[in-house]
């Protein structure tokens, strides 16, 4: 499992670590900004964060409306019961946490008083996924197969800081209750060089390509883009359907997209197990289509600790390991497993 | 005086976990003071590797690891699965810090290890996990489990006739968690007087002063209204600690609780005085002087 050599390695540095390549254009605490914005056209809108204001972009809010900000401290269940307390009496709340929290933690809380109603109250988790190095404990790898099983509710994965800017006044406007898949702190800047606008419930074609289709949601959108880019120079062409809602799925955009003959790819920073991948293929056999739909998506274990693009290429989320699979699929026969290089040896 | 730059040496009755509370007051309080000592220079050796990381906490709850792991806590280092052994439960996984820097001091883990913290492949990940590391008794990083479990641990440990007794040390931040209280309340019901909670009350937590994010106080009245024996010490005062915790040791019919009120940064004036962060910042050259006023610390 481990070693005992005391070498330099790569280290986790849970708190900053961002999935931005280096030197990408990013926003700053989008989320925030555009709570902001929103605050100043509906009165209504309030943020409660369960003693992760900080660490969730909630507390560019809480400085602009500090008497409209909550404090809950780290109570996750209390987060959501109340915040469906205050959407029963009117107002619309924005209730942050990590991702893991809002899930496993609240899910009762989540599920009965918020999803049940149909409050219109908006649950943002952050760290969906892989986004940190830390653990398990905050790797929510699961968040999306938990909450696609929660009738009623609106579930939101953003690829980047466009998405994340026109997804929450979308949101808020959505009458049900909602779940985002909150990216913080400096987040990458991608969709604005596309035709692009968020819109809630529905895909969007990126890219089109004739040879390889890519089904993808949240920031592995960023990731098809560039595995695409580079596919392209090796003469393959590949479409781009990014998927920012998990549910409702744009199920005619994603049978459009796979009845060709063209190699069907699913990517997500989940697990391999009722997120995106499963969530296309039962869309595809529930329709009678028998597409075969190759999941890149993390496995269904617990994953390990350690720096976020060591993980990333363990676990085939990098763009190197999202290329290799392609290639393989396309090369016939059987998909050589991604094999990363060994971690640069600085710490 | 050359202790100081090795873990302690095991010779009885003294050696880590071997015969917890004993010998001569004096003599305990000045041995757990350097063993304190060592804790928190391995944890700034430990954080000079991330750059970062939870030294403030590390360097205010070694005084609290050093009683515990050095005079209290019955264990061999050599063998963590030892059915007979006291349990000491690390609810707040993002302390991790500073339990491998007192894993170290124990004997349980080889001090070589630490500077391998956070880094790929290591067995000593930022946040705590038992599945990684000898002498981690639970996974922590996700708040408010450690009472729980040592619930269960102690309900186990009484049903099979094990006289081994469970500690969790938890955060003033776990007492905003229900899932805390619930335990409390099942430990009380329950008469698990083989438990001992230890709060690290650093009056801080992720969003800032605990004060500002969730009142906790009067923090004592409240576990005593849940039944338990409770006392409430300053946490880096090392005589205090070992009165404390000998007293607790023979508490019978409920469980007991330590309230610890320690100083983050401490023993450190550069970071004892820096504006309290969860997460405090340390500049790459700020280490050594960070090591050199602990050793400084010491000779005063
Ligand atoms: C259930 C849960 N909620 C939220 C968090 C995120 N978190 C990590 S540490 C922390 C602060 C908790 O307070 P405390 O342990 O007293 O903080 P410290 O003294 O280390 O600043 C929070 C909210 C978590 N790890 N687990
Ligand atoms: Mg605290």
């Amino acid at each position: 499992m481990t070693s005992t050599t005391p070498e330099k390695r790569l280290t986790t540095s849970a708190m900053i670590a961002s999935f931005a390549d280096p030197g990408q254009r990013t926003t700053s605490a989008p989320f925030g900004h555009a709570l902001n914005r929103l605050a100043e056209q509906r009165p209504e809108v309030v943020g409660l964060s369960a003693d992760l204001a900080k660490y969730t972009d909630m507390h560019v809010f809480r400085d602009a409306h500090p008497d409209r900000f909550f404090q809950m401290g780290m109570a996750e269940q209390s987060l959501l019961g109340t915040a469906a307390g205050m959407a029963e009496v009117g107002l619309v709340p924005f209730a942050s946490t990590y991702s893991v929290f809002a899930t496993r933690r609240a899910y009762d809380f989540l599920c009965l008083d918020i999803a049940e109603p149909g409050l219109n109250v908006n649950v943002v988790g952050a760290l969906p996924g892989l986004t940190t190095g830390y653990g398990p404990s905050h790797q929510a790898t699961e968040d999306l197969a938990i909450l696609r099983g929660c009738p009623g509710l609106t579930v939101v994965d953003p690829c980047d800081s466009v998405d994340i800017e026109q997804a929450v006044p979308a949101l808020a406007d959505h009458p049900g209750p909602t779940y985002l898949r909150l990216l913080r702190g400096a987040v990458p800047t991608v969709l604005d060089e596309y035709d692009y606008r968020f819109e809630l419930g529905k895909a969007a074609e990126l890219r089109t390509g004739r040879d390889v289709v890519l089904i993808s949601t949240g920031l592995m959108t960023m990731r098809a883009l560039q595995a695409a880019a580079r596919l392209e120079a090796d003469h393959v062409d590949v479409a781009v359907l990014h998927v920012p809602t998990i549910k409702p799925l744009d199920t005619e955009a994603v049978l459009r997209a796979a009845r060709t003959d063209r190699l069907v790819v699913t990517l997500e920073n989940h697990t391999v197990v009722g997120g995106l991948a499963e969530a296309v293929a039962s869309t595809l056999a529930f329709a009678g289509a028998t597409t075969r739909v190759v999941p890149i998506a993390l496995p269904d274990e617990f994953l390990a600790a350690g720096a976020l693009p060591t993980l990333h290429d363990r676990y085939g989320l990098s763009t190197d390991a999202v290329v290799a699979r392609v290639r393989g699929e396309l090369g016939g026969g059987t998909a050589p497993r991604w094999v990363p290089e060994p971690a640069p040896a600085t710490a | 005086m050359t202790s100081l730059t090795t873990p302690s040496t095991p010779t009885a009755p003294t050696a880590p976990g071997a015969a917890p509370g004993t010998g001569d007051r004096a003599e305990r309080v000045e041995r757990i003071r350097r063993a304190a000592h060592r804790i928190r220079r391995n944890a700034l050796d430990m954080g000079e590797v991330q750059g970062q990381g939870y030294i403030g906490q590390a360097l205010g709850v070694a005084d609290v690891l050093a009683t515990v792991y050095t005079d209290q806590l019955r264990f061999r280092p050599e063998d963590p699965h030892w059915p007979g052994r006291d349990r000491f439960l690390l609810s707040i996984g993002h302390y991790a810090i500073a339990l491998y820097a007192a894993l170290a001091e124990a004997g349980t883990i080889p001090l070589e290890e630490l500077e391998t913290y956070g880094s790929d492949g290591s067995r000593l990940p930022m946040s705590a996990m038992a599945s990684y590391t000898p002498g981690v008794e639970i996974s922590g990083g996700s708040l408010g489990h450690g009472l729980p479990v040592a619930t269960g641990m102690a309900l186990a440990l009484r049903h099979q006739g094990n006289g081994a007794r469970v500690l969790d040390l938890l955060s003033d931040g776990e007492l905003d968690e229900g899932s805390t209280w619930e335990a409390a309340l099942a430990c009380a019901h329950h008469g698990l007087d083989n438990v001992t909670a230890i709060v690290d009350v650093n009056a801080l937590q992720a969003d800032g002063p605990t004060a500002g994010v969730l009142r906790t106080e009067p923090v004592t009245d409240k576990w005593r209204a849940f039944g338990w024996h409770a006392l409430r010490v300053d946490g880096n005062d090392v005589g205090a600690l070992v009165d404390a915790f000998d007293e607790l040791r023979g508490h019978r019919g409920s469980p007991s609780v330590l309230v610890c009120d320690t100083r983050i940064g401490r023993g450190v004036p550069l970071l004892e005085s820096r504006e309290k962060a969860h997460f405090m910042r340390v500049e790459e050259h700020e280490w050594q002087i960070a090591r050199d006023q602990l050793e400084e610390g010491l000779a005063r």
